[in-house]
């Protein structure tokens, strides 16, 4: 059952993983991987490691969780999302609720203080709360008692997107260090590439954010990253390539006029690969609009690891959950 | 009121008349009747039946602050034209002028007589209605601002948005320069800054919030400003922040246009980084900028570009306040601290000295509203702050006279403040309590 | 600080406990040696060529991680660190030798119960530890004990060569 078959691998990781014995994990809550050490980030991704096994085997759970509540609160729809958290409680033998803050009395309006001091009142230990707005999970961890995990808050972080993200790229390419990741699409309006940028960043790789000048402020330079905005001229570069959604809305407000010329500026086509590293890793938080950010032979080719990180984001919420619980009950 | 107030030995500071000396200030029947030097020796003018002894204090006129908001009527859960009258008291001001973005908003005559009356009932300090530009503050037709003149409107303004069509603002400033009114205008493009809840630039991108860029407010300043030189209007642009807007408004001085300019204590002492806590508390419109724009707004006090300081005392109830960063309103309270916050600001670092401070706090305001008001001069109303300006003391938001709570000051450590708050010869507050009529 | 077993002893305990072992075993019988992680799996692989000496065939070795099975997370805090459970082989039907260094309230063989009954159905558990050092809180006994000690209130610490730096095993009055 173990996660790779190369036990020289196996030792490294085993060896890294007692030179970090000393690494304790603090956090009741995660809300930003801005927040976090290399070290807290690299105790998350291998304590995922651990729970990788658990998915695959015949009874896929164990009790770290027994008896312990998770509540998610999400404000804004994300079926993806929110069944990968489901998944992950379950596993942990959690005692799962939803809370969806849509079809509730709750708009916006009323305060979001009362909303989740109610929840808690339910003794509830873990809030997943995903909103539309920036710093909201922020405003509810300093009201609360319970654990919060940030499943996503406005255009700010996605943290569990950045570590499932950056897992399946440790796990492709055996390390982080010196990769070269290309952020590609609507960099500005997206959690999930800031969450990308702290954590790679914080593990060595380089960053380099690709999109209109729109949609790729200036201000991502001063965060660590490279950009560029000619998509063609630095491909070839790349070790991974993580493409962002595009949402339709945007082009109302005018980044970018058109969907046709969008992809055919910043779309991963058939074509577009074949200048890419024969063994570039092709990644999407999903949900995919094929033909626009990404062609369907991409999505589903070698090259992709979409699926892989779905199932990644199993492991890696369980051990989100469980180091911040155990952070919560040791303290 | 037939009785006299001597206020002893202070340090008088009157800009408005050059006075800075240690002096007695006698009152009589609300007036102001003579500052003469102290007597060397003598004890007590025994012809006074009240004496406040203000050794070591400086004594100026009442404190005005052009740039409040009072939410009545419309909104008295979160302030009153009392609870406000009792903030600005409290604070050590003895004349406020309100904005009209109240519900309804403060548009006709009626609805100014209606902010005198509740003063009036409130009798704490004077309190001067800004008649809205436009009707309904909705920035298409123009109020009636020749009754609103006549009901007492000593300004008009839109204030919470600015007079986008260029039209109706060219309209505006025309038709004021007949009342000798100035328009003060809340500076921001509502396209470029639409959706935006903080500053634009790195702190924003970084933290994921939507920005109001700099360049909203400058722009719609150059234009005005334009206007303002066509139609040779009083223009005041209100709670300037940012680097640009300093430097419009100066060319603008020097170009011999009629523009003033104000700024409030949160521009001077804060910046967008505070905005990363996601504390609302640190929600406001024109929003914290940045450290340079910061900077470039002392340079304009500094300078004489920006001429008065103002609170823009914003109350919203709690609840309120608790929403999300993108749904809470826009908005802190500040009367209560104002005069600490500005010390701190500008004094303490040396910026400028006392009486500087209190010109902007007093004969420049009352110069862009023509109050009589501002200024110590014999005969006026004896509206007098005593003000102590080596106080320590700390900011406590639970204890506010404000009906609102809606600071991020609170806890902070300030020295300066006001001792004794006297409006027409009648102490109005006073920090020892037996003190107050 | 008294020092019960030095390197010498360790070994001669675990070739004794060796012989009793393969004993035990049934004929034609699969078995898997299953250390429980930190300390546990080292013994479990050191006693492997001890039972393949004494004509145990194709013995599985495996490790096995109980942290998520605890029920004192509260108490130990943040610092259990969770590690992967490597156990490359079918458990069903095997005879397996779970194995510890140290045995006090049974807690932490409650949990290795646990974990492994979640990864099929073996045909015999039999625990091996290498000191007992009493203060049971469960009702579970070792199979196969190294070593006793006399007193419950004593804190014993094994040290393993690999793990520590030397082979011992220490008693803190």
């Amino acid at each position: 059952m173990s996660t790779t078959g190369d036990p020289v691998q196996k030792a490294k990781s085993a060896a890294a993983a007692s030179e970090r014995e000393s690494v304790v994990w603090p956090h009741r809550h995660l809300l930003a991987l801005e927040d976090l050490t290399a070290d807290e980030i690299r105790l998350i991704l291998d304590t995922a490691e651990a729970f990788e096994d658990v998915s695959t085997r015949s009874v896929k759970k164990v009790p770290a969780l027994r008896g312990r509540v998770v509540v998610n609160l999400f404000f804004e729809d994300s079926t993806r999302t929110k069944t990968s958290f489901v998944l992950a409680a379950q596993r942990l033998s959690a005692d799962v609720v939803d809370f969806s803050a849509k079809s509730s009395s709750l708009s916006k309006g009323e305060s979001i203080r009362d909303t989740v001091r109610n929840i808690e009142a339910m003794g509830v230990d873990l809030l997943i709360v995903r909103h539309h707005v920036a710093g909201t999970p922020h405003l509810i961890a300093r009201n609360v008692g319970c654990c919060v995990i940030n499943a996503g808050d406005g255009r700010h972080e996605h943290p569990t997107q950045g570590l499932l993200d950056i897992y399946t790229m440790r796990q492709v390419k055996g390390r982080i260090e010196g990769l070269e990741v290309a952020i590609v699409g609507d960099v500005a309006n997206s959690r999930v590439a800031r969450s990308n940028l702290h954590g790679l960043l914080k593990l060595g790789a380089e960053v380099t954010m690709v999109g209109p000048t729109t949609l790729v402020p200036r201000a991502f330079e001063k965060m660590g990253a490279r950009i560029a905005h000619d998509f063609d001229r630095v491909i070839e570069q790349f070790d991974v390539i993580n493409m962002l959604r595009i949402q339709r809305e945007r082009i109302s407000s005018n980044v970018f006029p058109s969907l046709q010329e969008y992809s055919r500026l910043f779309g991963l086509s058939a074509q577009r690969m074949k200048r890419a590293k024969p063994d570039v890793l092709v990644m999407h938080p999903g949900p995919i609009n094929r033909g626009i950010e990404m062609a369907a032979s991409v999505a589903d080719g070698a090259n992709s690891a979409v699926l892989r990180q779905v199932t990644n984001g199993l492991a890696v919420r369980m051990a989100v959950m469980f180091l911040c619980k155990q952070a919560a009950e040791g303290s | 009121m037939t009785d006299r107030l001597l206020i002893k030995s202070g340090r008088v500071i009157d800009p408005s008349q050059g006075i800075d000396k240690i002096a007695d200030v006698l009152i009589e029947k609300g007036r102001i009747v003579s500052i003469e030097p102290q007597e060397p020796g003598s004890g007590s003018k025994s012809q006074a039946t009240r004496q406040i002894d203000a050794s070591g204090k400086i004594v100026c006129p009442g404190l005005i602050d052009m740039h409040v908001h009072l939410r009545e009527p419309g909104h008295e859960d979160e302030e009153t034209i009392a609870s406000g009258a009792a903030a600005a008291v409290a604070g050590g001001f003895t004349s406020i002028a309100c904005m009209p973005n109240t519900e309804p908003a403060i548009d006709t005559e009626a609805m100014i007589e209606f902010v005198y009356r509740q003063a009036a009932r409130a009798g704490l300090c004077n309190v001067y209605p800004i008649g809205a530009i436009t009707k309904g503050r909705e920035g298409k037709e123009l109020a009636e601002m020749g009754q609103m003149v006549r009901a007492g409107a000593v300004g008009f303004s839109d204030d919470g948005c600015g007079v986008a069509n260029p039209a109706v603002m060219f309209r505006a400033l025309q038709y004021a320069t007949m009342f000798n009114r100035a328009i003060i205008q809340h500076c921001e493009d509502a396209d470029m800054a639409a959706g935006g809840v903080m500053n634009a630039g790195f702190t924003a991108t970084r933290i994921g919030l939507p920005g109001i860029p700099a360049i909203a407010e400058e722009m719609m300043i150059q234009r005005d400003l334009s206007l303002a030189a066509e139609t040779r209007a009083r223009y005041h642009v209100a709670h300037l922040s940012t680097a640009g807007s300093v430097q419009l408004v100066r060319e603008g001085k020097q170009r011999g246009i009629a523009v003033t300019a104000e700024v409030c204590p949160h521009h001077l002492l804060l910046t967008e980084e505070a905005c990363a806590t996601y504390d609302t508390n640190y929600k406001m419109n024109p929003p914290l900028r940045s450290r340079a724009d910061v900077d470039a707004c002392i340079a304009g006090v500094v300078d004489g570009t920006i001429d008065c300081l103002v609170t823009d005392h914003a109350p919203h109830g709690e609840e309120e306040k608790e929403l999300d960063f993108q749904s809470a309103p826009f908005g802190i309270i500040g009367l209560e601290i104002a005069l600490g916050l500005f010390a701190k600001a500008l004094i303490e670092p040396g910026h400028v000295d006392w009486p500087r401070l209190i010109a902007m706090l007093t004969i420049n305001p009352a110069r862009v509203l023509q109050l009589d008001k501002g200024t110590l001069r014999l005969g006026t109303d004896a509206d007098v702050t005593i003000i102590d300006p080596a106080m320590n003391w700390t900011v406590k938001v639970g204890e506010f006279r404000s009906k609102s709570r809606n600071c991020p000051f609170d806890g902070w450590k300030l020295s300066g403040r006001a001792t004794h708050t006297i409006v027409a010869g009648v102490v109005r507050f006073s920090l020892e309590p037996a003190a107050v009529a | 600080m008294k020092t019960l077993l030095d390197e010498k002893g360790i070994r001669r305990t675990l070739e004794r406990l060796a012989d009793e072992i393969s004993a035990s075993i049934p004929r034609n019988c699969p078995v898997g040696v299953i250390g429980i992680r930190r300390r546990g799996d080292e013994l479990a692989r050191r006693l492997l060529p001890m039972l393949e000496a004494r004509g145990v065939r194709e013995v599985a070795y495996g490790s096995l991680d109980i942290t998520l099975y605890r029920d004192d997370l509260a108490e130990i805090g943040p610092s259990a660190v969770v590690r992967t459970t490597e156990i490359d082989f079918d458990i069903e039907g095997r005879y397996l030798i779970l194995v510890d260094d140290v045995i006090f309230t049974g807690r932490s063989i409650r949990a290795a119960l646990q974990a492994l009954i979640d990864l099929g159905r073996p045909r015999a558990v039999r625990l091996v530890v290498l000191v007992d050092r009493g203060g049971r809180e469960y009702p579970i006994q070792p199979d196969f004990t190294g070593l006793r000690t006399s007193s419950d209130s004593q804190h014993v610490t094994v040290y393993l060569e690999s793990i520590d730096g030397a082979d011992k095993v220490e008693v803190q009055p």
